[in-house]
């Protein structure tokens, strides 16, 4: 076999791979390693801190670990307790569990109430997030909110959803507006199963769950890997809630990311939200790599 | 004993997906009904009396339409600049034997998903600072592109691989220049896939919120994501009647392109298209 000549040279594709590189060298790995060093100094917007700043060794760190405030509210322990409910209770439970069950119970069927369903699971996700911030800031409203009208209609009390359980509000919304994406993955992971795997239980008698743990989750296994580690590394890089919640009422539902922007644009202390974003970073590349890692065992597998 | 089964698993099948319809549907009610709805409400009611008022009055708003061209211009900027450069880069990586080529796509996919707009929003403010770029739409976009750039360069890739390679196998004998090939034969055949990701890249700048509100200052450049927000009254509540017209205006060419999708190519999905 004569092996084949690359189609392009070296030189023109260099060449050609340059716009690229150029934006993500600049906007994209620079930043990266910038915001290591300004996580160093004591960088403000204003005044001295911002021609010259200093360099403050860790003390932006110590600040954001500090024991003494790090579990108070409107600190960064606070801010990341409530990322890891929001990441469990919106990305790992919500969205993943809630798209699991769809495509299971929607696995082989097809019609117009798959179509409508998927349609309006789709368009949760895609709609901008101010118009769906806006949707759910009327839906949840305690005087004219749909929400509340329905619970009371059916007898129950009416609720201030964003004032007395923000952070519940914001888990809820976050897996109505994410779990397309689940769904869509499982979907076609399990459209991927020959059908004979399930023609086969039923044979031998298997119950419906019984399908399910023993043939369906073990096949799929790969795909729920996969889900779970992006599913969290963007929701918990989101910042959708603030345009719900703001992240109060008194930061209860305050999310790393809001707290990143309060630190940086509200108070103007750029080295503290470096500090931030530099830990945010140090657990992206934790999730990205297991990500990466999944992909390769994946090919090799296969 | 089956047919108690069938009758249950089909009672537990219909009330699944009635509960999954409602708790999907009924948050979006409010924006069909509410444009239409001469009252300010956040309730969902039917609009009494029906109005096309609230409409007009957006259009009356130089603010609110010039809002919406700012977002036309960033959001359409950014699909141009993603676009092409992520079609050279694509075919570059098909076509060349570029050298580290395993370490330059690990790299690319690593940093795409560690540098998020949220963990990067200081940097890439002061960045913008530094550069004189704050407060332009050209901060914007650059911004926007170097984000989005990874994952459109690997949607495309797979586009590429895909072509046959004797049509640049011919056009290289007739004598045609690299950049000849890739303008005249590998684009128009590339079409389908630079579709798809000029439209990806459309949609993200289109919805997004937190990028040009860190790096924009003046009204005159803000887009529709931020300008929503100045429909208030004097006491600080919202004007819902403009507000719920504005929003849907504002969603409108992102459904536009959905159903666009849907119906040319199927709604497909890649590995990381949404972020």
């Amino acid at each position: 076999m004569v092996p084949r000549r690359p189609i392009l040279s070296l030189p023109i594709g260099l060449l050609f791979l340059l716009p690229a590189l150029f934006f993500v060298a600049v906007f994209l790995v620079f930043p990266s390693l910038w915001v290591l060093w300004i996580s160093l100094t004591n960088q403000a917007l204003t005044g001295e801190a911002a021609l010259r700043p200093q360099f403050v060794g860790l003390a932006n760190f110590r600040y954001l670990f500090d024991p003494e405030n790090w579990a108070v509210r409107g600190y960064f322990g606070n801010a990341l307790r409530n990322s890891v409910l929001f990441v469990v209770g919106s990305g790992l439970i919500g969205q993943a569990g809630l798209g699991l069950a769809i495509a299971w119970a929607f696995h082989r069927r097809r019609g117009l109430l798959r179509e409508v369903l998927y349609t309006l699971v789709i368009l949760a996700w895609i709609i901008p997030d101010v118009v769906v911030a806006f949707m759910w800031v009327a839906y949840l409203d305690r005087d004219q909110g749909t929400l509340n009208a329905l619970l009371s209609a059916l007898g129950l009390g009416r609720v201030d959803w964003l004032i007395e359980r923000p952070l519940l509000s914001v888990i809820i919304f976050n897996t109505w507006r994410g779990t397309a994406f689940s769904m869509l993955l499982f979907s076609s992971a399990l459209a991927m199963l020959p059908p004979s795997y399930l023609e086969a239980a039923a044979v031998a008698g298997a119950r419906p769950y019984q399908a399910f743990r023993d043939i369906i989750l073990p096949s799929i296994r790969s795909h729920i890997v996969t889900d779970l580690i992006l599913i969290t590394l963007w929701t918990f890089n989101t910042f959708t809630p603030y345009l719900i919640t703001g992240g109060g009422p008194t930061f209860r539902s305050e999310v790393v990311s809001i707290y990143t922007f309060r630190v940086a644009f509200q108070h103007f202390e750029f080295g503290r939200g470096a500090a931030v974003a530099v830990v945010m970073m140090l657990i992206n590349l934790t999730l990205a790599l297991a990500y990466l890692s999944t992909l390769r065992r994946e090919a090799r597998a296969r | 004993m089956t047919v108690i089964r069938y009758v249950l698993s089909r009672i537990l099948f219909a009330g699944f997906a009635a509960l999954v319809g409602a708790f999907f549907a009924l948050p979006m009610l409010w924006l069909t009904l509410a444009p239409f709805n001469a009252r300010g409400t956040l309730a969902v009611e039917i609009p009494r009396p029906f109005t096309l008022d609230n409409f007009q009055a957006v259009f009356a708003n130089t603010f609110a339409v010039r809002a919406l061209g700012n977002s036309l211009i960033l959001a359409g900027g950014t699909m141009l600049v993603v676009t092409l450069a992520a079609t050279l880069a694509a075919y570059a990586l098909s076509r060349a034997e570029v050298p580290y080529y395993d370490l330059l796509t690990y790299g690319l996919i690593l940093f795409s998903s560690v540098v998020t707009g949220t963990a990067a929003m200081v940097p890439i403010f002061l960045l913008a600072n530094a550069l004189g770029l704050v407060d332009t739409y050209v901060g914007v976009i650059m911004a926007f592109t170097g984000g989005l750039l990874p994952t459109a360069i690997f949607i495309l890739r797979d586009f590429v691989e895909g072509l046959p390679r004797s049509y640049e196998e011919s056009a290289m004998v007739c004598g045609a220049s690299p950049w000849r090939m890739v303008w005249d034969v590998v684009m128009p055949l590339l079409r389908p896939g630079m579709m798809v990701v000029g439209i990806w890249a459309f949609v993200q700048v289109w919805g997004a919120f937190l990028i040009p509100f860190v790096l924009l200052r003046s009204p005159e450049r803000m887009p529709a994501a931020i300008a929503i927000y100045s429909f208030y009254t004097e006491a600080g509540t919202p004007i819902l009647t403009l507000t719920s017209a504005y929003a849907l205006l504002y969603a409108l060419p992102v459904l536009a392109l959905y159903l666009f999708v849907n119906a040319r190519y199927g709604f497909r999905f890649f590995g990381g298209i949404k972020r």
